[in-house]
């Protein structure tokens, strides 16, 4: 029954992916910025934060959750982390221990509210962003840390080569993070037991629950998981921005969210996948980059931005239908 | 929004949910005692730290002119979250219609007086109107007829109006409007601020529509099992469309308090309130998955976040506390109530 609904319709992957292609054959057509090393690097690099955390998103997703509280994680990881690494280790090591503990702790606490309290995980990470964020602000006090370790200045590259423009392209710490990530999500996912766990929780979790699946060890895993992206988000970002602020990521959750669901994740749990959210991730960027590359105002990026989700997700659903339709006719 | 319901099925048998929803609402068994008990600690730990001042005119107003727009904004968002939905989309509708609303009465309204003023300003908020019902159909139609997830669908057309909005207005300010619109922001009636009987008027007129009309019994039943309300012969698809409408006129009338208190708009202004009303709806006993919650929740609930708000604000303490105090009062209650009561989850 798959089978014929698979050869039928393509799958959201193909779609996405066709999308991007075209968009990118279109672009390298009418400007000529779009299809240069430069552009793809800046490309990976500026959306890395964005990258990083839909890769942590969207496993929670799967799992039939959702966590809005992410942006806040990663500002207390950035703060609290530089803040510590300054006193102990002072090295990259360190300060990834550092953070991703801080994160991943994070990550427990909510699953903590959703599955030893029962709040639903909207409400809980919605709490818990507010609790986190006004603690971070209120014992920072808003303060910037402006002076990043002279190591972690500089950031980790490692490959580059300069053209004979004398340009440097590099594989930086952004890079390396967003193709990491998603490997280690795409791996977990699908060539782990853990992976297939948290389909199958999402897709039922009284179904899940009866077959003797652990729920909690399997929410503790996900949120843990999200945390754990958090942190490193925050590290890409801090980076990036070369200075720590406490309230300069609270108020990206939704576009997060945005790319997510445009991957084909769903928010009834059970769909989506490593490669949907980056291909998701990725249509956003090449969109908001092309526009800007062809000359429309960055003021008009986001109505294209906000049609091709609600294009997109119109199109998962009806093709649903379909789907459900096919396996109704051959079932007659 | 599904995330754990599954174990809640078996209660939800064909129609037993909702014979549970009508005994409840009958015989008024909600969280609004708890809540009661909650803000009346809260008010005598507020009077009681901070002392007379806290009861003093001067406190009582400014938290009569806080209240409204944030609870205009949380009962659009309350309507969406009763019947099991969600509008990301309440903020952006509220800046696009009131840019609307400033747009019109810019190009056409300086130098005008009278009956030529009024004539305007009632064009200018007729257009806004008609562009906030516009956004509700389509957020409606976008989930009933195509079926999207309410977040989905209102997290697309929130990104959507804000672009609108922003190259609309060119990310700027639109400032200095006449009397009329100011009046709803900043202007009293006697003693009482305007946008607090704006607020007044929205909360009586919810009540009004959610105890004492069918489309609000079938608000609370779409929210407890939407299959079982279309069984028994309701058009749950118009009702929906009809919900967001309706939360989309409510947005646009805090946008409005909005555009009166600061005398512009712009497309950013009160994003950061927007995660934080469906805070005070949840608090208010507003059940998240649909079906249970009142308007007196919704109220008590602005109350007790307003007074923690202002209590910390006389006492110098950081406003970033009392976001944490609401996340961490939003864990507790929704952990008392989901524990406590197992079926109101």
């Amino acid at each position: 029954m798959l089978e014929v609904s698979r050869r039928i319709i393509p799958r959201h992957e193909t779609l996405l992916s066709l999308v991007i292609i075209l968009a990118c054959i279109v672009l390298s057509v009418t400007t000529d910025t779009f299809f240069t090393l430069r552009n793809l690097q800046d490309l990976f690099t500026s959306n890395a934060y964005t990258a990083i955390l839909c890769a942590g998103l969207v496993v929670v997703l799967i799992a039939g959750g959702i966590d809005i509280s992410f942006a806040a994680v990663a500002s207390i990881v950035q703060y609290v982390s530089f803040t510590i690494i300054r006193e102990l280790g002072n090295d990259w090591i360190s300060l990834f221990v550092i953070a991703s503990g801080l994160g991943i702790l994070c990550g427990f606490f909510n699953a903590f509210l959703i599955h030893r309290f029962r709040i639903g995980s909207i409400i809980a990470t919605v709490a818990t962003l507010n609790l986190f964020f006004g603690l971070l602000m209120f014992f920072s006090g808003g303060k910037y840390i402006s002076v990043l370790p002279p190591w972690f200045s500089s950031g980790i590259t490692l490959f580059q080569f300069t053209d004979v423009g004398h340009t440097t392209y590099r594989v930086n710490i952004q890079i390396i993070l967003v193709l990491v990530t998603f490997s280690m999500t795409y791996f977990m996912l699908e060539r782990t037991t853990v992976g297939r766990q948290i389909y199958a929780m999402g897709g039922s979790p009284e179904a899940a629950r009866r077959v003797g699946l652990n729920i909690w060890r399997l929410h503790l895993f996900v949120y843990g998981y999200m945390g754990f992206m958090a942190a490193l988000a925050g590290l890409a970002q801090a980076q990036l921005a070369q200075s720590v602020v406490p309230s300069s990521l609270v108020g990206t959750e939704l576009g997060v969210l945005a790319a997510a669901i445009l991957g084909g994740a769903s928010l009834t749990g059970g769909r989506g996948s490593a490669l949907g959210a980056f291909l998701g991730v990725s249509l956003l960027a090449v969109l908001q980059n092309g526009l800007v590359l062809v000359g429309i105002s960055s003021y008009w990026v986001q109505v294209f931005n906000g049609a091709v989700i609600l294009l997109a997700a119109s199109i998962t659903v009806l093709k649903g239908r379909r789907i459900a339709n096919v396996n109704g006719a051959a079932d007659v | 929004m599904v995330p754990q319901m599954s174990e809640s099925i078996g209660e939800k048998s064909f129609g037993g949910s909702i014979l549970i929803d009508l005994k409840q609402r009958l015989t008024g068994r909600s969280s609004g005692a708890g809540l009661s008990v909650l803000f009346v600690a809260v008010l005598a730990a507020a009077t009681f730290f901070v002392g007379a001042k806290f009861v003093s005119p001067t406190n009582l107003r400014s938290m009569a002119i806080q209240i409204p727009e944030f609870g205009l904004l949380s009962i659009a968002m309350m309507i969406t979250l009763l019947k099991g939905g969600l509008n990301l989309s309440i903020i952006a509708t509220a800046n696009i219609c009131t840019l609307a609303v400033g747009g019109i009465l810019i190009s056409c309204g300086p130098g005008l007086h009278g009956v030529q003023l009024y004539a305007v300003v009632a064009l200018a908020l007729s257009a806004g109107l008609v562009l906030a019902v516009l956004i509700g159909l389509l957020n409606g139609i976008l989930i009933a007829y195509v079926s999207l997830s309410p977040i989905i669908a209102t997290l697309g057309t929130m990104i959507l109006l804000k672009g609108l909005a922003l190259g609309f207005s060119r990310g700027g300010v639109f400032s200095g409007f006449p009397e009329p619109i100011v009046f709803i922001g900043q202007g009293e009636i006697g003693f009482v601020p305007a946008s607090l009987i704006v607020f007044g008027l929205a909360v009586a007129l919810l009540a009004f529509i959610l105890n004492k009309t069918a489309f609000g019994a079938s608000l609370y039943m779409i929210g407890s099992n939407e299959p079982a309300t279309r069984y028994s012969g309701v058009d749950t698809r118009r009702a929906v469309v009809q919900c967001y409408v309706l939360s989309s006129i409510f947005a646009f009338l805090a946008g409005l308090v909005m555009m009166g208190r600061f005398n512009s708009a712009n497309a950013a202004y009160g994003e950061s309130y927007l995660l934080l009303t469906i805070l005070a709806a949840v608090l208010g006993g507003i059940n998240p998955f649909g079906g249970f919650g009142k308007v007196g929740g919704l109220v008590l609930s602005l109350l007790i976040l307003q007074i923690i708000s202002s209590a910390f604000n006389q006492l110098n303490i950081s406003p970033f506390l009392t976001l944490a105090i609401w996340g961490g009062l939003l864990i507790v209650v929704s952990a008392i109530s989901a524990n406590v009561n197992p079926l109101r989850r």
